[in-house]
């Protein structure tokens, strides 16, 4: 700093090709720290649209109790705001997923779509019972459970399934797509644990 | 014009301190050391505000989920320890007492103790707490030092036992008059003066982290925050040094 | 690239924009640390409108919820306290920098002319931060939220005739209640700070067509044709002011020079903004008083009340003439005072430098005056402040009339030609 003084009598026109580097680098320098301190200075205002405390406990795990669900019954509860099915499955139904897997798109769930321990023809922890989000994988309506029939009328000989209003996505009773419909990807499987034979927890696993 | 500056500067400076101590009682306020990074006291405090303030006073605005995982401690401990009202961990710290009812019974609702350190600071709840004292002409038995008249019963008398003000003779000008001393307990309290004090200073702490959450975060991100600014402004001062050095001057 | 720059500057005047009033803006070569207030009273408007713009996306502005949803972004929205005191510390941190450029205005002359517009334009910005203040305290509905709105609005009752009644239309209210904290709220979030920015571009406007002043207090453009060639700037000035005038070789362009030097003192100033913010935002309940952490109570007064800091001069003013309506005349009077600086200030010569002792230290005393006013008004009432604040408030009026006499025939030194290397 003591030899910039010194030279402060010469003037713009003769500048030293040190100095000239020594400019390029400050100014470099000064204009990354700057860059810097502007990105740090935007975290707090982009971190502050993530939930709140308030939208998180609202959003905490669901507590349901299953006592009551008939086979064949399908029960909605609300988790973080969404709809979330589940369908008491009868042995038949169980029975009839194989026979679909020619029409769907995803039939081994490979996408992750699901946890782990729900990557499975039923996709679910106990064969009969399917916990699935409600939400269409394509544009996030709610597709509408079909059954008694009512959905063979999109899918031949599929007695039973999920289908969406919006765009016509098809689904299984299992949660997977149909081949040859808008939604890319199965129904999504929240984490869910069972507490006991009759209390199911949505959102969060064992 | 710098020394001018200096002055003002000064000036300033003092005004703001004699404004600090002016927001003062009658009675000179004890200090309290707290120690916001010190989670045991903390969890004392939490420990006797549940036990002994909650009854009446809530803190509305805090949940106990945030206050337990800021405090170390695991929910389902909290939650059979600390939590006595409201379902769920992250239900806010409310009091089981009807607030209506509450303000018939004290002729005001018990004030919510979310920011009561914000409000009256450390050193008045640090001294307040310990300068309640028999006084059988009030509604609830007691007084207070630095709060007189107050509308609150003693409820941490239990731990204290019966604090009664003492005095001592003291020879003045010849003749023997009984000097204030201070506040001591009859000693059927659960606690000695000592372990009194040291209670009331965890729970102190407790309600200033009540009152300010983000303190701690705060100044730990400050800290990271100034040195940074120092490195810019080094940065700055050097680039504006090499380019006004072709200024003639 | 440079086809598409083109392309646009045909359309739209930005480089031309850009060169005439920031990369091309002569500025004297002289300006010292006095000078950088006005940037940084640019930075604090940026922060307080984007701080601002963030915490109404949590606020609600009712009566039942203002107090809470304040402690919910204090504690619920991720990195809410921030934000907030970013907020509350800008508040005072903007009356800071405003003082001293104000006072730097008025120790250079910086509103003698050509400069009285300019000098009005600020001080109208001045007042419309004040109702902007005023207005965004009351939003958090603490106690000092709510009685210093009751006594600020009680000061209108003191006009005859209508004042009553004006009173409850400004509330909304028989008191001060929800629909006074709405609307206060509407003008804090949209109204004031529009008329604010629209003040602030017409200030710089203004301070560009008459060119900034400098601690000589003299012109840096000259007459066409009344500069040998070698005193005229070597550097590269806009032809909006080269053409009219001779620009002497006693400026620098307003970049990269100036600028750089905004950045030092820029960097100076966050310090000091950040250590409060993150280590004292209370500073030691001046900026938040202890009782607005309490929720507003009409039950019940806080056993002292005052404003905040930045209105207390103004406030032991009020408080220093025992009659209601002379006290608010003579708050008024004290603002209204400033605005007519240009035209109380008789003298031909700008900077404090050239002119004589007494207007020194008359400048000196007044900003002495200023604090102790402050001092007073910010601190609890005791019997001496009575007459204190009466002393001191002749005192300050004291300072515009003295002005006034003196600087009709001041015996002034000697200005120099061209600016002090």
């Amino acid at each position: 700093m003591s030899n910039v003084s010194n030279d402060a009598n010469e003037s713009a026109s003769n500048d030293q090709p040190q100095s000239t580097n020594r400019r390029k680098f400050l100014t470099v320098a000064t204009s990354v720290i700057g860059g810097v301190g502007a990105v740090g200075a935007a975290v707090p205002f982009v971190a502050s649209w993530n939930p709140s405390a308030k939208a998180k406990a609202a959003g905490a795990d669901v507590e349901v109790d299953i006592s009551g669900v008939a086979p064949g019954q399908l029960i909605r509860v609300m988790w973080r705001s969404k709809p979330v099915w589940i369908v008491r499955r009868t042995p038949e139904l169980l029975a009839s997923l194989e026979a679909v897997e020619g029409d769907l798109r995803d039939p081994n769930s490979d996408n992750e779509q699901q946890p782990v321990y729900a990557k499975n023809r039923y996709r679910s922890i106990k064969e009969e019972y399917l916990v699935l989000v409600g939400i269409c994988t394509h544009l996030g309506c709610s597709p509408q459970h079909l059954t008694d029939g009512a959905f063979s009328e999109y899918a031949e000989g599929v007695p039973e399934g999920f289908f969406c209003p919006c765009h016509g996505s098809k689904f299984d009773m299992a949660g997977r797509v149909f081949k040859a419909v808008p939604a890319p990807l199965n129904l999504v499987v929240p984490p869910h644990q069972f507490l006991s034979d009759t209390t199911v927890l949505i959102g969060s696993d064992a | 014009m710098k020394q001018l500056l200096l002055a003002i500067a000064l000036v300033v400076l003092s005004l703001l301190s004699n404004v600090a101590l002016a927001a003062g009682s009658s009675v000179p306020l004890d200090k309290a050391n707290y120690d916001l990074t010190d989670q045991a006291s903390l969890q004392n405090g939490a420990r006797i505000f549940m036990n002994y303030c909650l009854g009446c006073h809530q803190q509305q605005y805090q949940r106990y989920s945030r206050t337990f995982e800021d405090l170390g401690v695991p929910a389902e401990l909290g939650q059979e320890y600390l939590q006595f009202t409201g379902e769920k961990v992250t239900d806010y710290i409310t009091t089981p007492m009807p607030q209506d009812a509450a303000a018939t019974w004290f002729g005001a609702p018990p004030p919510d103790l979310t920011l009561v350190a914000r409000v009256r600071g450390a050193d008045w709840l640090y001294t307040y707490l310990r300068t309640f004292y028999v006084d059988d002409s009030k509604t609830f038995g007691v007084n207070n030092l630095v709060f007189p008249n107050v509308g609150m019963p003693h409820v941490l008398q239990e731990l204290q036992g019966t604090p009664r003000i003492a005095y001592e003779d003291a020879l003045i000008d010849g003749e023997v008059v009984p000097q204030y001393v201070g506040i001591k307990s009859d000693g059927d309290g659960e606690l000695s003066p000592d372990e009194y004090d040291k209670a009331i200073l965890d729970l102190v702490n407790y309600l200033e982290y009540t009152g300010e959450p983000s303190r701690l975060s705060s100044e730990k991100i400050g800290k990271g925050v100034l040195v940074f600014i120092l490195i810019f402004f080094v940065f700055a001062y050097l680039l504006k040094k090499d380019y006004w050095r072709d200024v003639k001057k | 690239m440079n086809g598409l720059l083109n392309w646009i500057e045909q359309r739209i005047p930005m480089m031309r924009v850009a060169n005439m009033h920031a990369i091309q803006y002569p500025a004297p070569v002289n300006l010292n640390f006095w000078y950088v207030f006005g940037f940084l009273a640019t930075i604090v408007l940026v922060n307080q409108i984007v701080t601002g713009i963030w915490l109404t996306m949590n606020f609600e502005p009712s009566a039942e919820r203002a107090f809470a949803s304040v402690e919910y972004i204090m504690r619920e929205v991720d990195y809410g306290w921030l934000i907030r005191y970013m907020h509350s510390t800008g508040a005072s941190a903007f009356f800071i920098v405003v003082y001293m450029h104000m006072f730097r205005g008025m120790i250079y002359g910086s509103y003698q002319k050509p400069r009285e517009l300019l000098w009005v334009f600020g001080m109208l910005i001045y007042l419309a931060l004040m109702a902007e203040a005023f207005m965004g305290y009351v939003l958090p509905w603490g106690q000092m939220s709510y009685w210093g709105a009751q006594v600020i609005v009680s000061l209108f009752s003191a006009i005859p005739v209508i004042g009553p009644d004006l009173v409850i239309w400004i509330q909304g209210d028989y008191v001060i209640s929800g629909a006074t904290l709405n609307r206060f709220f509407a003008l804090h979030v949209i109204a004031l700070p529009l008329v604010i920015v629209i003040l602030v571009f017409l200030h710089i406007i203004a301070l560009h067509e008459v060119g900034s002043n400098n601690p000589d207090g003299i012109a840096i453009k000259h007459k066409k044709g009344s500069l040998a060639e070698e005193d005229k700037t070597s550097y590269e000035i806009h032809e909006y002011y080269t053409g009219k005038y001779d620009i002497a070789d006693d400026v620098v362009p307003f970049f990269p020079h100036v600028v750089l030097k905004d950045l030092v003192a820029f960097s100076i100033f966050l310090a000091g903004f950040a250590y409060v913010l993150f280590f004292a935002p209370e500073m030691g309940g001046k900026f938040l008083e202890h009782p607005n952490f309490e929720i507003a109570n009409p039950l019940k007064t806080p056993e002292h009340i005052f404003p905040v800091w930045y209105f207390t001069p103004f406030y032991a003013i009020l408080k220093a003439v025992p009659d209601k309506l002379f006290g608010v005349l003579a708050m008024f009077g004290a603002i209204a005072a400033l605005f007519a600086m240009p035209w109380l200030d008789r003298g031909n010569v700008r900077s404090w430098r050239y002119r004589c002792g007494l207007h020194k230290w008359n400048l000196i005393v007044f900003a002495i005056v200023f604090i102790f006013l402050g001092y007073l008004g910010g601190t609890p009432q005791e019997n001496w402040k009575i007459i204190a604040s009466q002393i001191a408030t002749v005192m300050y009026f004291g300072f515009f009339g003295l002005l006034w006499i003196y600087s009709k025939n001041e015996k002034t030194k000697p200005v120099p030609e061209r600016i002090t290397k």
